[in-house]
């Protein structure tokens, strides 16, 4: 029972015209694991989860999920999933509770349970108190934790989220993995989720990482990390230059020279320490130690940097009609 | 199945998809997508105001002086029975402001379905497990019965304009009005539906709205024009819902039918009947609501 595909996509592709988004993409989650598909901007990871919830149609492969095939009923597919999109989609102008009455009507809650279901899922958040405040007065991160409630107030068999966090700030963003986490084990659900955020990647039971439409990797944050190897050490020296083929000599590996710090890998860093500050002869100014990162992992796999900070051009418009929205709606 | 505390509770999913057909379930929607606009059009008060300073400027002000240049030239604007009968032009454009009311407001609020889309709240209904057929109804029906209040609350002004109302002529407006409101919000939405954002607006604004309210006899009426005003004014809707609304009124006044059909629609010649008129905009509106559910069903 407990080892049950919820969710299983088999070499799916998906082409806008020439351009092919997904590329092939095979996948199983379990019920009640927290899955992450990581990858940068434009991987394909918003058109994977847009098939799988019925918005987009896949141009070949099969996808099912809760045991449904995608293509075949997706009707039956979305009243048993819950969504919670990049964008936000609530009615400002009305309450929380509001809101959610309309999602329970349209989602076909009985009206016997309506009721409880509203209050449970406000519970669930922390937004009781403020259950019939209008949305506009709420902050992002607030509406973020009534969008997830409403996600899960049909109780469904898997719970999307596409970039739950974008746009909110580091605290906002543990707050709301704080109940993100504990949903599977509260409520029995499968959490899907796509981030471009390696530390939210963490919170995942498992990740997928997709670049160029097709998968890397998939594995636990610490399987991942494992492909790295051992640990990340980052070296500055009075001389870099001079420095590098030592360390290569007492690492057995090639540092890499990245904005005036050496960083090489090392199988374990607390034994290279030492050895290097005895057996370098220019002088070791810094040292520093981690266990790789999921950066690492994906700098590895793919050779390049995820960028996080960098927003695209479709990030700035959404946040510009976000500001507009705040001044053009009462 | 798996809830392994007591914190959830509501029916499985299996037993919610079978339970029953799908007419409740788009029935149900249809309700709570109309609740919804009813419910923001309630709390919007400020817009329940602002939209009644239109229709006061034109009965006062454009009323007012008109009458006051039409009488300078001689009056008769609607022919010597309506003279006789002691009718102003005030008067005659009451129902027709009406109407405007009606026009405007159905379509604006049918419009609010760009709004949704572009503020996010669309994709909420439209990935939800309903037909989509409920959605395009639903907002028609909320368009419409905005629009109908927009125009009926102006029925307060009657008194300040100096025209009688019975009891008889207020509650046959009633259904006309939801006609008119009906049949243009379903236009609107049929517009709205392949719209993606609300640049379009203006277009919509200039080139339909106002040349159908031009059009419908609000204003001025539709007897003795040109031939290819005839002919346009004709193929306006509105003018199907402007034509009752002014016999309803002005006949509950106490204007004599002969003087109704002098300023009334005729096609070829023949004075249409009321229940023709809302026969014609019914139809109208099932057209547009037809091609809204089609529009609304497309997925990419």
């Amino acid at each position: 029972m407990a080892e049950q595909a919820v969710i299983s996509v088999h070499n799916l592709v998906k082409s806008f015209g020439p351009v092919e988004a997904v590329r092939g993409i095979d996948l199983d989650v379990q019920q009640g694991e927290i899955f992450g598909f990581l990858g940068p901007n434009g991987a394909g990871k918003s058109t994977t989860i847009n098939i799988l919830c019925t918005l987009l149609r896949a141009t070949s492969g099969a996808a099912s999920v809760a045991g449904i095939d995608v293509d075949h009923d997706p009707a039956a597919v979305r009243s048993r999933i819950g969504l919670v999109f990049q964008d936000p989609s609530l009615d400002h102008q009305l309450t929380a509770r509001e809101n959610l009455e309309f999602h329970a009507f349209i989602y076909d809650v009985p009206a016997s349970v309506r009721k409880q279901r509203i209050a449970e899922v406000l519970e669930m958040v922390d937004l009781t108190d403020r259950a019939d405040s209008v949305v506009m007065t709420y902050s992002g991160g607030m509406r973020r934790r009534l969008e997830i409630a409403r996600g899960m107030l049909h109780t469904p068999d898997v719970l999307f989220l596409d970039e739950p966090t974008i746009g909110l700030d580091p605290q906002t963003r543990r707050h709301i993995w704080g109940y993100l986490a504990e949903l599977p084990k509260k409520a029995g659900v499968t959490i899907f989720m796509t981030t471009h955020y390696m530390d939210e990647a963490e919170y995942c039971g498992r990740i997928a990482i997709i670049d160029h439409g097709q998968i890397q990797a998939v594995g636990t944050p610490d399987e991942l990390k494992k492909m790295v190897g051992g640990d990340v050490v980052s070296i500055t020296t009075s001389d870099n230059l001079a420095a590098l083929p030592e360390i290569e000599a007492i690492a057995g590996a090639k540092p890499i020279a990245d904005n005036g710090t050496l960083r090489v890998e090392v199988p374990d860093g607390a034994a290279f320490v030492p050895r290097l500050v005895r057996e370098t002869s220019v002088e070791v100014t810094s040292v520093a130690f981690r266990r790789p990162s999921l950066d690492d992992v994906f700098l590895k796999l793919t050779g390049r940097a995820i960028r996080e900070e960098e927003g695209s051009s479709t990030d700035m418009m959404r946040m510009m009609g976000r500001a507009w929205m705040g001044r053009g709606r009462r | 199945m798996s809830t392994p505390n007591g914190v959830m509770v509501g029916t499985p999913a299996d037993e919610r998809g079978r339970r029953r057909g799908t007419l409740w379930p788009t029935l149900r929607a249809i309700y709570i997508i109309w609740y919804r606009d009813v419910l923001r059009y309630w709390r919007d008060r400020t817009r329940l105001l602002t939209s009644l300073v239109q229709p006061l400027l034109f009965l006062i002000v454009f009323g007012t002086g008109l009458s006051s240049a039409l009488s300078g030239a001689g009056g008769g604007f609607a022919g010597p029975a309506a003279a006789a009968a002691g009718l102003t032009y005030t008067q005659f454009i009451f129902p027709g402001i009406i109407g405007m009311s009606v026009l405007f407001s159905a379509i604006f609020g049918a419009m609010s379905i760009v709004w949704d889309r572009e503020f996010g709240f669309l994709k909420e209904v439209l990935v939800a497990p309903i037909d989509r057929s409920a959605v395009a109804i639903g907002k028609s029906l909320g368009g419409a019965t905005q629009a109908m209040v927009q125009g009926l609350i102006l029925l307060i002004l009657a008194p300040l304009i100096g025209v009688k109302l019975t009891l008889g002529s207020v509650v046959a407006l009633v259904p006309l009005v939801f006609v008119l409101a009906f049949a243009l919000s379903s236009m609107g939405v049929a517009i709205a539906s392949r719209m993606r954002s609300m640049q379009g607006f203006q277009v919509v604004m200039n080139f339909l709205m106002m040349p159908m309210f031009f059009l419908s006899g609000a204003l001025f009426p539709l007897s003795g024009l040109p031939a290819w005003m005839t002919v346009l004014t004709r193929l306006d809707p509105a003018a199907y819902g402007m034509d009752p609304l002014r016999r309803v009124v002005l006949g509950g006044a106490g204007l004599p039918s002969s003087a109704l059909d002098r300023i009334g629609l005729t096609v070829f010649d023949t004075v249409l009947p009321i229940v023709v008129e809302a026969a014609i905009l019914l139809a109208f509106g099932v057209v547009m609501l037809a091609i809204a559910v089609r529009n609304f069903r497309i997925r990419d």
